[in-house]
C-alpha cells in the first residue's frame, strides 16, 4: 500500500522564484534565504519520494473570477508553469500523478470533503517555487507531483479545523491506494505577510514562530485558530498559513501513530514582503 | 440574520470576501485579461479606450488610470487581480504593496529589512485613533 512519509512546509514567496531563476542566490539578501534550504536540498535527494502531493493556492492565475473552487485536485498528466505576467518561469514542466489524483478524489470525495477535479491547469509560482527551494534548478522534477489547490484569495476560506480534517482523509485515501508508494505531502504559503493597504508590510515573527510550535506539538489545537486571529495577527495573506494544516493532518500521529521528528526548522525575514518559514517533519 | 464579518475592525486591511467580489468582478476580470501579451499591448497604446470594453464604474476605471491601488481595493479590486497592472507597468510585488502605504519605496524596503511593519498598535482600527 502507498504510505505517506514525510511531511514539508515552506513559504511559496515569487521573489524567492525570481531571485533563483535571475541567478540572485548568492546577493547578501537573498543568500540567508537558500542557505536555510541548503540542508532541505541534501535530504530530498536522500529521501526521494515516487509522488509530491502539493498543497498550494492558485493566485489569480488559473482561476479567475470566472470560478473559485474551495478545493481542486490536478488529475492531468502534466502542468504547464503559468505566465502570471512576466512570462513563465524557466522550470520544467509538472509532471502528474493521474491515476493516484483520481483515487484520492474518489476517496476523499466519499469521505464527505467536496473536491473539484481538474484536467487542465497551469500552475503558478504557488507551486513551482517549493519545488525551486527543495530541488534546486534540475531539468526535471525529482518526481511526478499532484497539484491541491486551496482557495484562500476570496472569504470565506477553508478554516484550519476543515483543512486539518481534509488531510486526515488525504491520509486514508492514500493509505488505500495499492501500489506501494512512498509520498509526501508538502503544505505551502505564508508565514505572516499582508500585500494590500496601509498596513502591507506586517510581520509577526512571534506569531509565526508560535505557529510552527505549536504545528509541531498541538496540531489539532492550532487547527481550532480562527481566521480572525491569523488576519489580525499574520495580515491578511498570512491565512495562507491554513493550508499548512493540511500536510499536517495527514501525519500519522493524527491518526494515533507515534509523534513526528523535526529534521529541519528555518525562519528568516524578509522574502520581499513575507516571513519565510520551512519546517521538515518525518513519521515515525 | 446578518453574515459574521469580524474583520471590519483591522485597521488598513480590505477583506476580499464575495461582497467585495461582486463589486469588484469587471474591475478584476480587467486585470485578468492583462495576462495576454497582446492584451498587455492593447491596453499600453490607449489605456482609456481598453478600460471602456469593461462594464465598470467610471469611479474604478479612474483608479486604474491613477494606479490607486488603495482606491481600487475600496472599489472591489483584489491584490492578486491588481498585481497583473504591476506586472504590465513592470513594478514588483514590493513596490506596488509599498505604493498603498503612504511610504517612499526606499522606506517601504528598508522597513522590511528590518523585520517589517509591528503587529503592535495595529491589531485594532481603535488603535490607530
Amino acid at each position: 500500500m502507498a504510505h505517506i512519509t514525510a511531511s514539508v512546509y515552506t513559504s511559496h514567496v515569487p521573489a524567492i522564484g525570481a531571485a533563483l531563476d535571475l541567478g540572485k542566490t548568492n546577493e547578501a539578501y537573498w543568500e540567508p534565504v537558500f542557505k536555510g534550504y541548503e540542508p532541505s536540498k541534501q535530504w530530498l535527494k536522500e529521501h526521494k519520494p515516487d509522488v509530491i502531493f502539493l498543497v498550494f493556492n492558485d493566485h489569480a492565475t488559473a482561476f479567475s473570477l470566472d470560478m473559485i473552487p474551495t478545493f481542486a485536485i490536478g488529475t492531468a498528466a502534466e502542468f504547464n508553469p503559468a505566465d502570471e505576467g512576466w512570462g513563465p518561469r524557466p522550470v520544467p514542466k509538472v509532471i502528474g500523478h493521474p491515476k493516484l489524483a483520481a483515487h484520492i478524489a474518489q476517496s476523499v470525495i466519499q469521505d464527505d470533503f467536496d473536491l473539484t477535479i481538474v484536467n487542465k491547469m497551469d500552475v503558478d509560482h504557488g507551486l513551482t517555487v517549493p519545488l525551486s527551494v527543495m530541488c534546486g534548478q534540475p531539468q526535471a522534477w525529482p518526481c511526478p507531483v499532484i497539484p491541491f489547490a486551496v482557495n484562500v484569495v476570496q472569504y470565506p476560506v477553508p478554516s484550519g479545523r476543515r483543512c486539518f480534517m481534509l488531510g486526515q482523509a488525504i491520509r486514508r485515501a492514500i493509505e488505500s491506494y495499492e501500489e506501494p508508494l512512498n509520498v509526501q505531502i508538502w503544505g505551502t504559503g505564508g508565514m505572516s505577510h499582508q500585500l494590500q493597504g496601509p498596513r502591507a508590510g506586517l510581520i509577526n515573527k512571534e506569531f509565526d514562530q508560535m505557529f510552527l510550535d505549536r504545528l509541531i506539538d498541538d496540531p489539532d489545537g492550532l487547527s481550532k485558530v480562527p481566521h480572525i486571529d491569523y488576519v489580525r495577527e499574520a495580515g491578511s495573506e498570512g491565512i495562507e498559513l491554513v493550508m499548512w494544516l493540511i500536510a499536517r493532518g495527514a501525519m500519522s500521529d493524527i491518526n494515533g501513530g507515534k509523534k513526528p521528528t523535526v529534521r529541519h526548522r528555518f525562519y528568516h525575514v524578509p522574502a520581499s514582503n513575507t516571513a519565510v518559514g520551512h519546517l521538515i517533519l518525518e513519521n515515525n | 440574520m446578518s453574515l459574521d464579518k469580524p474583520y471590519k475592525d483591522v485597521p488598513g486591511t480590505t477583506i476580499f470576501d464575495a461582497d467585495m467580489s461582486r463589486l469588484g468582478y469587471h474591475l478584476n476580470q480587467f486585470c485578468m485579461s492583462l495576462m495576454k501579451a497582446e492584451n498587455r499591448a492593447r491596453f499600453k497604446a490607449n489605456e482609456r479606450a481598453y478600460l471602456d470594453e469593461w462594464p465598470m464604474s467610471e469611479e474604478q476605471k479612474q483608479a486604474v488610470l491613477a494606479r490607486d491601488l488603495n482606491r481600487c481595493i475600496a472599489l472591489g479590486g483584489n491584490i492578486y487581480f491588481l498585481a497583473k497592472i504591476g506586472a504590465t507597468d513592470g513594478k514588483s510585488f514590493q513596490q506596488m504593496a509599498g505604493s498603498m502605504t503612504g511610504m517612499s519605496e526606499e522606506a517601504y524596503r528598508d522597513m522590511m529589512v528590518k523585520g517589517g511593519r509591528s503587529v503592535e498598535g495595529n491589531r485594532y482600527i481603535e488603535e490607530k485613533k
